[in-house]
């Protein structure tokens, strides 16, 4: 096992720049997710790890040694492909073993390496099938098992679970989970689903266009979110956006909506009376029937059983609710809703940088 | 929907497909059976029984003529020689080119690609008298190294589209993977390509052998001796200044229809196998 240090690492396509100075340290053991919207750089960054893409500029490391020349092969690391990327023609065990028949291992301890991991994948009685005689899952587990076969410095995983369905994704989401924990291998997760993300990640980073956006550990991102990006992008179902205007006086400090209702902030905020802000408010955060209210007017209730969701309109811009229990309002009613100072996150609309202070 | 159309329906259907292609079967298989019913038509039946299906009496008489009597076995010989080298080279080469098209970019890829292009565009005949003039003052006229080297040069765009169609339909993560998992660049293309690209290599050979065994027009321009002629120039020796053999010439064609038959025959398995099924999802 070993950490990855990322430095200063970028990547131009000729005069297309794709990742723009990336820094990022891996400690041993961690099990990082990068995520991000298609075309951020995420899975570019997990391919140069590898060594499939070269490095423009800038310096990754794993443990001591510096990777930028060295070749795949070179690099004691293994990776998850989207598409599984299982050789057709040789069995489920050759598949398995391959890595280690290339760096001539004993035929014993191939077939005892190969089998344990077989074994721990539950796929023993597969061994000796094809790739194309197996399940989605199953191809998938290979894959696993081609990885884990290896024992490497680092696991990569580039959307593994993505062309699996929606049950069997979150099944072998545990999986890698529990399966991480017994290795405490270093592992790299790209994904570009916040949910695994926050399921799986020890830390998260989040990347949009070719730029980290923020590091940090799921529930880092989820309660202090750097900007309006991370604000948007983590949380499911996202916070709420609406832009306001701050009303300073010595009394009190509020953020005035369109229509004119206000939302009380905390008094600390270093913002100015007048300035144009934009606040963010999770959906969980807005407590429904609160008599302090603002007013919102239902449009769409979703009932979840444990949980009921409302889509509203507030000063014409759609606010999501999450309320836990039942409901029996209807669509078209109006109601008062009320918001903790405390909860709501400030960002500046210009830079979408947040103003709450970090953490 | 299948599931709602009436059983009359699905059986007038079943007919009409079924009887559209034995149509097709017929139409295409009906002049091979008539170059074997005439091989086997004693000379005397020929011309004397009529059209009928199946002369009154058949005889083997034609083929035991071609078989010794003729220089036919030299023109098989010759024409099994040229097409087996062509078919090989061209795999050999068009692969190798196919791959270097399909997984890198290089300096002048898309003109390669263009000239490739070029060369299937213009009419073979035009070029004959400048070829002819090459070959003559390379000495290689009324050789069988000219024919190969002419025929092997005339495939070799077409085929190396052919494999670079075969190569792009590899996903390039199973490279990758092999190279993650220990592999060279040579020993991924070696160990994980190559055995996967085998049915096209399959289809690419029988292509190049069957355009090579069939090939008329250089043959008939460059090879002028008896002892260098291949079997589509030998067919032609048996129509004389004032008759044709025909049983001969049909029983001579039957027999070239064999290697071709065995050649596909063999190479069958290659071209049916799923070429990369259970690769990637699925």
């Amino acid at each position: 096992m070993a950490s990855v240090t990322i430095t200063n690492v970028q990547k131009n396509y000729g005069a297309m720049n794709v990742l723009s100075a990336v820094d990022l340290s891996i400690a041993d053991g961690e099990f990082v997710v990068l995520v991000g919207p298609s075309g951020c750089g995420k899975s570019t960054l997990l391919r140069m790890i590898a060594g499939l893409e070269e490095i423009s500029a800038g310096e990754i490391r794993i443990g001591e040694r510096v990777v930028n020349d060295v070749a795949p092969k070179d690099r004691d690391i293994a990776m998850v492909f989207q598409s599984y990327a299982l050789y057709p023609h040789m069995d489920v065990a050759s598949n398995m073993g391959f890595s280690l028949l290339l760096r001539k291992t004993a035929k014993d301890l191939v077939f005892d390496r190969v089998g344990a991991a077989a074994k721990r994948l539950g796929l023993d009685v597969f061994l000796q099938r094809l790739p194309r005689q197996l399940s989605g899952g199953q191809r998938q587990r290979v894959a696993m098992g081609r990885a884990i076969v290896r024992d490497p410095q680092v696991f990569l995983f580039d959307e593994p679970l993505s062309n699996l369905d929606a049950k069997l994704r979150v099944h072998m989401r545990t999986e890698i989970k529990a399966l991480h924990q017994q290795l405490k291998t270093t592992s790299v997760y790209v994904t570009h689903d916040q949910v695994e993300a926050m399921t799986m990640a020890d830390r998260i980073v989040v990347m949009h266009d070719g730029v980290i956006q923020q590091v940090g550990t799921p529930l880092e991102l989820y309660d202090h979110p750097a900007n309006l990006f991370v604000a948007g992008f983590i949380g499911s179902p996202g916070m709420n956006f609406l832009p306001a205007v701050v009303n300073r006086s010595e009394a009190k400090v509020e953020a005035q909506l369109s229509d004119g209702q206000t939302i009380a902030l905390d008094g600390k905020l270093p913002i100015e009376d007048g300035e144009r802000v934009t606040i963010g408010i999770r959906p969980e955060n807005i407590e429904v029937g609160s008599s302090d209210a603002l007013k919102v007017k239902i449009v769409v209730i979703e009932p979840l059983g444990l949980s009921t969701q409302f889509y509203t309109s507030l000063s014409d811009v759609q606010v999501c609710i999450y309320a836990m229990g039942r409901t029996d309002r209807k669509p078209g009613d109006t109601m008062n809703i009320g918001i903790k100072p405390g909860d709501v996150h400030v960002f500046n609309p210009a830079t979408g940088q947040r103003i709450n202070p970090a953490a | 929907m299948i599931a709602g159309r009436s059983r009359k329906a699905r059986i007038l259907g079943g007919i009409g497909l079924y009887g559209a292609v034995a149509a097709y079967v017929i139409f295409a298989l009906f002049p091979l059976f008539w170059t074997l019913k005439i091989s086997v038509t004693p000379q005397s039946l020929l011309y004397s029984e009529g059209i009928t299906l199946w002369p009154s009496s058949a005889t083997w008489e034609n083929y035991k003529t071609v078989l010794r009597a003729t220089d036919f076995p030299r023109y098989f010989l010759n024409s099994v020689i040229v097409s087996v080298v062509t078919a090989v080279l061209v795999t050999i080469i068009a692969s190798a080119a196919g791959y270097a098209m399909s997984r890198f970019s290089f300096r002048g890829k898309t003109t390669v690609a263009v000239t490739l292009l070029l060369t299937q565009t213009f009419p073979l005949v035009m070029v004959i008298p400048p070829i002819y003039r090459i070959m003559g003052e390379l000495g290689l006229t009324n050789s069988l190294t000219g024919l190969i080297i002419i025929y092997t040069a005339f495939n070799i765009a077409f085929a190396t589209f052919l494999m670079q169609s075969f190569f792009d339909g590899i996903p390039k993560d199973l490279e990758e993977a092999a190279m993650i998992d220990g592999c060279s660049r040579s020993q991924a293309l070696r160990r994980v390509i190559i055995p996967l690209t085998l049915p096209g290599m399959g289809a690419t050979l029988g292509f190049v052998f069957t355009a090579a065994w069939s090939e008329l027009l250089f043959a008939l321009m460059l090879i002028s001796s008896d002892s260098q002629k291949t079997f589509a120039v030998g067919l032609l020796t048996f129509i004389g200044k004032f008759a044709v053999d025909w049983g001969q010439m049909m029983a001579a064609s039957v027999l070239a229809l064999i290697p071709a038959c065995l050649f596909f025959g063999f190479l069958q398995r290659y071209l049916v196998t799923g070429l990369t099924a259970g690769a990637v999802k699925g």
